[in-house]
């Protein structure tokens, strides 16, 4: 007789949960998904309330200030948003930019926090560690599955997928940053009578800044590589008119939007890289 | 200066690692820092401190790395736990504090500097030195008005909007001593303050804590590994060495008189000239001839002690002069009293001379008058005793 390792029908499980839940739970994800319509639609109409050229006006204007008036931060992104414009894919574009928007704003507001919690406590650093590894190894597809069985086709579960992808990055450079505040100033803080949150928003925080902005950088550019896959379960913009192209083989079109995501990309990552201030 | 205790240490150990208590114990039964880590992996940091300082002295912590002078300072505002003992400050006790009046006490009473200054590297200069003020809750434009105060106390006056990192050391280390006084607490606490310094910078910022000390008249606890440093810094110097306190007291008591083998290790590289005053060389004058007697008694006295020159006083002691036994036979032949023989151009120091300042003066003018303030005579010093004391080093 040969022994066998016995089969564990884990991914039966699985199912069997996420079928519970879309039953029971259904009411809140219902909630959910109208709270994440309503921001992505704000942030588009923000997006939207401009045409084309005042927008890149002001976005041009605002790298000049952050890029502390070195012009060539702003010319990059005058020529950038110009060139989107001049392909006709803006309004694609700003689709694919308000679901970034959205989506790396909720990972932020999530990450950040849990990330200063977590330098703090060594016990949920302890129950955190393996999840962060579990959310990043896993395929980023995968998260597409449940997405879609809880909040079905369109925006909303491209996002939540999206979230759940760019979060670790945030949380993880919150905790680097915050655990080496060097003990000094921390010291400091102690020394001259401050309170714990006074200690926490005056001395780590500010001194765990440039740690924090690399994260804010990265959950950004993350969104940004998710959305356009969210494409697949029917998110709009511009990573939908890749996959469009790739099933009619037209080259030209795919390209053009490529080259859209890579502009968006670029401009984002530098305008967060040029935020984040310098040692 | 007053002597008033300002902090008191009592029975203070500190034992780093899981089971400090128990360590104790073996430490009591004599076992060796050394030994303890070996068979413990715990680290002494401290053992059985006593001691107190007063208000208004500058008292320095000294011993070599690792002695734990740190660890004491820090459990003086309590950034280190002792494992056992007790920190009065003003009376109270710092270890038995509740968090919230801890705070008060290390807001109101307590500043400290640190060796690498601990500058909040994304404030400008005012931010950092208001910081206190800004914990405290107070409003930006009285906290901007102090911090200012502070500032132009110690020579940073038009920096105050800088970067942190557009500074020297030695700017970054007044800032970071401006921050510390802009709350003007009665007690500040200096680890290795200026050891991150170029040695001139650092000669330069003592000299400028010893003139704001003589404004401020705080109570300063000064760590620091360099003797040099703690002789000029310090009112009273505390040795210590693997955690124990070895010796405390002023400067030249541990130069003259040092406990132990380790104290006299740790002072035998001194330039002792720098330490030594005139009045720790200083015999007492005897004799001296009142400006009263008459010139026969002044040479009776010469030469039973077999000197040739006298010092002349008057009712109170106080210095006028000297006669010399020839021109004091010469005036009794001509029937003259000791003011008309005397010679006024006594060569005179203070008692608080440090024996370097005197040693090109004694090559030529020995003995040498040891006054008060009020030219009142309290000894004198010999050339031989000079270079007596300048020898005792070997
Ligand atoms: N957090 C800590 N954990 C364990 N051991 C410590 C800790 N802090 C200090 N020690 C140990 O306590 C002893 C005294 O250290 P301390 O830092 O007070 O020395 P120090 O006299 O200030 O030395 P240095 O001149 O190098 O600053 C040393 O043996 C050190 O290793
Ligand atoms: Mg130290």
């Amino acid at each position: 007789m040969v022994f066998e390792i016995p089969h564990i029908p884990l991914g039966d499980g699985v199912e069997v949960i996420v079928e519970w839940i879309e039953q029971n739970l259904g009411f809140l994800l219902d909630l959910f998904t109208a709270i994440m319509n309503i921001l992505i639609s704000g942030i588009r109409d923000v997006l939207f309330l401009f045409p084309p050229v005042v927008f890149i006006l002001i976005v041009t204007a605002i790298a000049y200030f952050i890029g502390r008036r070195d012009a060539k931060l702003a010319i990059g992104v005058a020529f950038a948003l110009v060139l989107l414009e001049s392909m006709r894919l803006w309004a694609i574009s700003m689709q694919t930019l308000s679901l970034v928007l959205a989506a790396a704003l909720v990972a932020l507001v999530i990450a950040i926090p849990i990330g200063i919690i977590a330098a703090k406590n060594e016990t949920l650093l302890y129950i955190i560690r393996p999840i962060l590894d579990f959310m990043q190894t896993m395929p980023s597809f995968v998260y597409l599955i449940p997405a879609v069985i809880f909040f079905g086709l369109g925006n909303v579960p491209g996002l939540v997928a999206t979230i759940v992808f760019a979060m670790p990055p945030p949380i993880r450079l919150t905790i680097l940053g915050i655990q080496h505040v060097p003990k000094e100033l921390k010291e400091v803080g102690d020394a001259f009578g401050s309170t714990p949150m006074q200690k926490l928003m005056k001395i780590e925080i500010p001194s765990a800044m440039p740690s924090i902005m690399a994260g804010v950088n990265q959950c950004i550019m993350l969104s940004l590589s998710m959305v356009v896959i969210a494409a697949m379960i029917g998110a709009p913009g511009l990573g939908y008119q890749v996959l469009a192209a790739i099933q009619r083989i037209d080259i030209g079109s795919g390209f053009e939007a490529g080259l859209g995501i890579v502009i968006i990309a670029m401009v984002l990552d530098r305008l967060t890289q040029s935020l984040t201030p310098k040692r | 200066m007053e002597e008033k205790t300002k902090i008191e240490i009592r029975d203070v150990s500190k034992v780093f690692g899981k089971n400090p208590k128990k360590v104790l114990k073996l430490l009591d039964e004599g076992l060796s820092k050394a030994e303890i880590l070996e068979r413990t992996g715990h680290n002494v940091g401290l053992y059985k401190l006593n001691f107190e300082i007063r208000s208004g002295e500058i008292f320095v912590i000294m011993g070599l790395s690792g002695s734990g002078k740190s660890t004491l300072l820090r459990c003086i505002n309590r950034l280190i736990e002792p494992t056992t003992g007790e920190i009065r400050i003003d009376g109270d006790d710092v270890i038995k504090m509740k968090p919230e009046n801890l705070r008060k006490l290390r807001r109101n009473k307590l500043g400290m500097v640190f060796q690498n200054f601990g500058l909040l590297p994304h404030r400008s200069v005012i931010d950092n030195v208001a910081y206190g003020l800004e914990v405290r809750g107070i409003e930006k434009e009285q906290r901007y008005e102090k911090a200012l105060e502070a500032i132009e106390n110690v020579g940073l006056k038009g920096h105050e909007d800088s970067d942190i990192s557009q500074l020297s050391g030695g700017m970054q280390q007044r800032v970071g001593l401006a921050r510390a006084l802009a709350t003007d607490p009665d007690i500040l606490l200096m680890d290795e303050a200026f050891s991150a310094l170029d040695p001139l910078i650092r000669s330069e910022m003592q000299d400028e804590l010893l003139a704001l000390q003589d404004r401020m008249q705080k109570t300063i606890v000064f760590v620091s590994h360099d003797l040099d440093e703690a002789l000029k810094l310090g009112d009273r110097i505390l040795l210590m060495n693997e955690g124990k306190a070895v010796q405390i007291g002023t400067a030249e008591e541990i130069l003259t008189n040092p406990a132990d083998d380790y104290v006299a290790k740790f002072v035998a590289g001194v330039d002792r000239s720098k330490v030594l005053l005139a009045e720790a060389v200083m015999k007492r004058p005897d004799p001296v001839i009142s400006i009263n007697s008459s010139l026969k008694v002044a040479v009776q006295l010469m030469k039973k002690h077999g000197i040739s020159s006298i010092y002349v006083v008057d009712r109170n002691k106080i210095l006028k002069g000297f006669v010399t036994i020839d021109k004091a036979i010469d005036g009794i032949k001509e029937n003259k009293k000791i003011e008309n023989v005397m010679s006024e151009d006594v060569h005179k120091t203070a008692p608080d001379t440090p024996l370097n300042e005197l040693i090109p003066i004694i090559e030529s003018h020995s003995p040498l008058a040891v006054v008060d303030e009020k030219d009142k005579l309290i000894g004198v010093v010999v050339r031989g005793s000079v270079l007596g004391a300048l020898a005792m080093e070997d």
